[in-house]
C-alpha cells in the first residue's frame, strides 16, 4: 500500500511518501497505525497522540477502524487549516 | 467550479466569467481570504500553503455538491491556492450566484466555513521565531458545524 504523509507529520518523518508491505493481518487503519509505530524512533513520535491525526483513504476521511487493503493509498495529516 | 492553483487570480475577471449571459442571477456573493500577518503572539513574514494533490479536488468538489444541493445557485466557483505567499496575497475565494441574496450569502458562507475544516489543505507560517505549522482552531470548528445544525 502507498503512504502518504503531509505538513508536520511529512516534516517529523523525513518523507513525503513511501511504499510498503504490510503484514495480512493488518486489516484496518488503527493495526496499520500499530505497525508503523514499530518501524523507528521518529513513527513513534509522530504517532504517540492520535487526536492530531487524520486519516484518509484512497482521499475519503476516514475512522480509525476503517478497513484497509493492499492497493490503497492511505494519508496520514494534522487538522487542515485552509481558507 | 473549483481550482486548485498557485498562480494568483483576478476576482473581477472571475465573476464576470461566473454570471456571464445568466440573467436569473440576481445576487452574487464573494468571500476573499488573504494572508494576514498576526500569529499571535508574533508575526508573520509569508506563509506556504501544502496540499493533497487529488483528495483537495474531491473534497472541494463535494463541498460545493451539498452547497448546491442545499441552496438554489445558479453558478458557484472555489479557487484556492497553494504554495508560497507573502502577506496581502489572495489566498482562497469563493462565490455564489443566485436569483436572491439571501441564498447567495447563506451558500458562500456555508462554502468557506466548511472548506477550512475539510479541504486538505496546511499553512506553514514564516516567523522572526523559525517556520511553524498552523494549529486547527476550535472555533473554525464550531463554524462549521453551525450548519448541520440548520
Amino acid at each position: 500500500m502507498k503512504l502518504l504523509y503531509f505538513a508536520w507529520i511529512r516534516t517529523n518523518l523525513g518523507v513525503s511518501e513511501e511504499s510498503v508491505d504490510v503484514p495480512s493481518e493488518i486489516n484496518d487503519v488503527r493495526a496499520l497505525l500499530d505497525w508503523l509505530v514499530n518501524r523507528g524512533e521518529s513513527y513513534k513520535a509522530v504517532f504517540s497522540d492520535l487526536s492530531l491525526i487524520r486519516v484518509a483513504v484512497n482521499q475519503e476521511y476516514v475512522d480509525l477502524d476503517n478497513a484497509i487493503t493492499k492497493g490503497d493509498e492511505i494519508a496520514f495529516f494534522p487538522p487542515v487549516t485552509g481558507g | 467550479m473549483i481550482r486548485v492553483q498557485r498562480e494568483d487570480f483576478d476576482m473581477g475577471l472571475e465573476l464576470a466569467k461566473l454570471t456571464k449571459n445568466n440573467h436569473k442571477v440576481g445576487g452574487l456573493t464573494s468571500f476573499v481570504g488573504l494572508v494576514r500577518d498576526i500569529a499571535a503572539p508574533e508575526k508573520i513574514s509569508s506563509m506556504t500553503l501544502e496540499h493533497y494533490p487529488g483528495m483537495t479536488e474531491k473534497q472541494l468538489e463535494h463541498i460545493e455538491s451539498i452547497a448546491n444541493q442545499r441552496w438554489h445557485l445558479e453558478a458557484s466557483l472555489i479557487i484556492h491556492r497553494y504554495g508560497k505567499l507573502d502577506l496581502g496575497d489572495q489566498i482562497v475565494l469563493v462565490a455564489c450566484a443566485s436569483s436572491h441574496r439571501g441564498e447567495a450569502f447563506e451558500a458562500c458562507h456555508f462554502l468557506i466555513d466548511w472548506l477550512k475544516t475539510k479541504a486538505p489543505f496546511w499553512k506553514l507560517e514564516e516567523t522572526a521565531s523559525g517556520s511553524k505549522w498552523v494549529k486547527a482552531i476550535d472555533a473554525d470548528k464550531d463554524a462549521a458545524h453551525r450548519w448541520s445544525l440548520k
